[in-house]
């Protein structure tokens, strides 16, 4: 059985208890890349506060049965941030936290890109952009045809797409599909970090208006910054009584937030980071490294 | 029995599946008339689902509805379930561990007036190279019908490669199928026709009547799944007759012909193997089916024709 959510904004003291899972997160999922020494920083960085509003107190959920028939679901459309999913799910009881260092390793359950396969509280396996969120749109199909939890809730699919990834045919295929279907469980983020693999968004291939664009698609669209816990308990509670339609959150955030070398440059997209890129990344943040 | 029309036998099976089986759904990607999905549609509307011509997220919302327990058959014609809708069909569905079932109507030459653009003369060449995907092209009604349960009740993702016209009757309504299991129709000691798909399975047979009054005794097998591929069965043919022609309604490249080049190859049979298909260096074109089964070389003079060069 999964733990009810909080339906109410969520406190000061509860805003800076999530800042702390945040910070606790992004340490370890710096750590695990720095076991191996490369590896999706940027992306993973800026998606690390939503992962940690979701999984510590959106989502429902049970750690101890990553399977539960009354879970919400969620795809990590973008997967190259597995990662940062994998250091949240560690953080959060589903993975011992020792498993990170195994990511990218030879037979590791911790793959670069999310796998519902291997990993458990892994979703759906993603990794070829755009495909996670249009089977997003059939999760939250099936979580529908399912019908409510005994208590009347919702079940809900979350799911989180990169601002590069919406360049992708398939997003605009399935956005259109879910507004038809009117499926109101479903919400949506999308990572604006400004950047993708070749430069800036606007220079690879500006996506305008992206609200404008999920509004005229028949969606809810809000922007919000995604490094602001507060904003990003507003915008969820508001999403979560949305009805008829999905509902899009456009993130506003920075990419690698956290790595001062690294932030919103497109070098940061896979870049090399070992235990010296770390101890910049303490002393930055006033830490001591530990081993 | 007279023919049935292949689509309307799709439809009614699933209708009557989706009776006993709540996790049957159906996706159209705006092809719904044309595979005839509309007698489910009517009977369950709340599992019939049209994405509209969204190739890629037909199979996508496939994968999503297959992750929460769902058993979806997808349609569309073959050239876009393969080609199209490949790296979805790979990842989301089969990497990921799902149970999608992709159906590929109008293979090949039946695609007749949809002419080059729409004729799949490659998707099972594509689909060979899936792990553990099941290819199944049913060569009558009873076994498309059989095709569509075992596709239900299999553990992983399934191609139905869909011949939409109608067939007649090769076996009894009792017949016992089974994916990999390859079906023996008429036993020679001179050659083995092996065919796939109800039009290729009609030629093969009219091809093994002619050899018949010849003098040319040939074993005729309808393969019915190209994956798995029934080897066991195989091998001890051309084993017993050193003579086998591979008949599809698809390019000679990467599909059944190659299938069988590569088993005979690696279990060192002595055997020779000419494979009727359209050329490997030929794209489709627009005519009737039967001009261009014929134009393409497909019909039963010329799978005669490939048996009497090896039997010689
Ligand atoms: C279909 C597909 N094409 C290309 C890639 C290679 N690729 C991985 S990440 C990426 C850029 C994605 O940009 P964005 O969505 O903005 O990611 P983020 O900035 O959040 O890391 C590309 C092109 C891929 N994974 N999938
Ligand atoms: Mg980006």
């Amino acid at each position: 059985m999964t733990a009810k959510v909080p339906e109410t904004p969520a406190s000061a003291a509860e805003i800076s208890a999530l800042a702390a899972r945040a910070k606790s997160v992004r340490r370890a999922c710096l750590q695990s890349i720095a076991t191996l020494g490369i590896g999706h920083v940027g992306g993973s960085m800026s998606v690390v506060e939503i992962l940690v509003a979701l999984y510590f107190r959106h989502l429902r959920l049970d750690p101890a049965d990553s399977k539960a028939a009354d879970r919400d679901w969620f795809v990590l459309s973008k997967g190259h941030a597995g990662p940062a999913l994998y250091a949240t799910l560690a953080e959060k009881g589903y993975l011992p936290k020792e498993l990170l260092s195994t990511l990218n390793k030879g037979g590791t359950s911790l793959p670069s890109h999310a796998d519902r396969k291997l990993t458990p509280g892994v979703d759906m396996s993603t990794g070829s952009l755009g495909q996670g969120f249009s089977a997003a749109t059939g999760i939250a199909l099936g979580l529908r045809l399912d019908g409510p939890r005994s208590d009347g809730s919702t079940k809900r699919c979350w799911v989180i797409i990169g601002d590069g990834e919406s360049d992708e045919g398939q997003v605009w295929e399935a956005a259109s599909f879910a507004a038809h279907y009117g499926l109101d469980n479903l919400i949506a983020f999308t990572d604006a970090n400004k950047f993708q693999i070749d430069g800036s968004t606007e220079a690879v291939m500006n996506l305008r208006d992206l609200c404008a664009k999920w509004e005229a698609f028949g969606w809810k669209a809000l922007r919000v910054d995604g490094h602001d816990f507060a904003a990003l308990d507003r915008a969820i509670l508001a999403a979560k009584t949305e009805k008829g339609r999905p509902v899009m959150i456009i993130l506003d955030t920075i990419k690698a937030k956290g790595v001062p070398a690294l932030e919103g440059r497109a070098e940061s997209h896979n870049a090399p980071f070992t235990a010296v890129e770390m101890a910049a990344v303490d002393a930055a943040s006033g830490e001591a490294l530990h081993g | 029995m007279a023919d049935r029309e292949l689509r309307a036998v799709y439809a009614q099976k699933l209708v009557a599946l989706a009776a006993r089986d709540p996790r049957v759904c159906v996706l159209e990607a705006d092809l719904a008339k044309a595979t005839g999905t509309g007698p489910f549609a009517a009977a369950y509307p709340e599992r019939f689902f049209n994405v509209g011509v969204a190739e890629a997220n037909l199979v996508g919302v496939a994968s999503g509805l297959s992750a929460t327990g769902r058993k979806p058959f997808a349609a569309t014609f073959g050239c876009f379930a393969s080609r199209r809708a490949f790296d979805q069909f790979f990842l989301s569905a089969n990497y990921a561990g799902l149970e999608v079932v992709l159906v590929g109507t109008d293979p090949g030459v039946t695609a007749a007036y949809n002419g080059g653009t729409h004729m799949p003369l490659e998707d099972l060449a594509l689909m060979r190279t899936v792990p553990g995907l099941a290819i199944v092209e049913p060569a009558d009604p009873t076994s498309l019908e059989a095709a569509i349960t075992l596709a239900l009740e299999r553990k992983g993702c399934t191609y139905l490669r869909l011949q939409r016209k109608s067939a007649p009757e090769l076996y009894q309504a009792n017949e016992h199928f089974e994916f990999g299991k390859a079906k023996l129709l008429r036993r020679g000691k001179d050659v083995t026709l092996v065919a796939l798909g109800a039009l290729m399975v009609a030629e093969a047979r009219k091809a093994a009547e002619t050899l018949a009054a010849e003098g040319i005794e040939a074993t005729l097998v309808d393969a019915f799944t190209l994956a798995p591929l029934d080897g066991k069965l195989l091998l001890e043919l051309a084993g017993e007759t050193r003579r086998m022609v591979s008949c599809e309604n698809h390019r000679v490249t990467g599909g059944l012909g190659s299938a069988l080049a590569e088993l005979l190859a690696e279990a060192g049979v002595p055997a020779r193997l000419a494979r009727i298909g359209v050329a490997a260096d030929l794209f489709g074109e627009v005519g009737t089916q039967d001009w261009l089964a014929e134009h393409f070389g497909l019909t039963a003079p010329h799978i005669a024709a490939a048996a009497r060069d090896l039997v010689k």
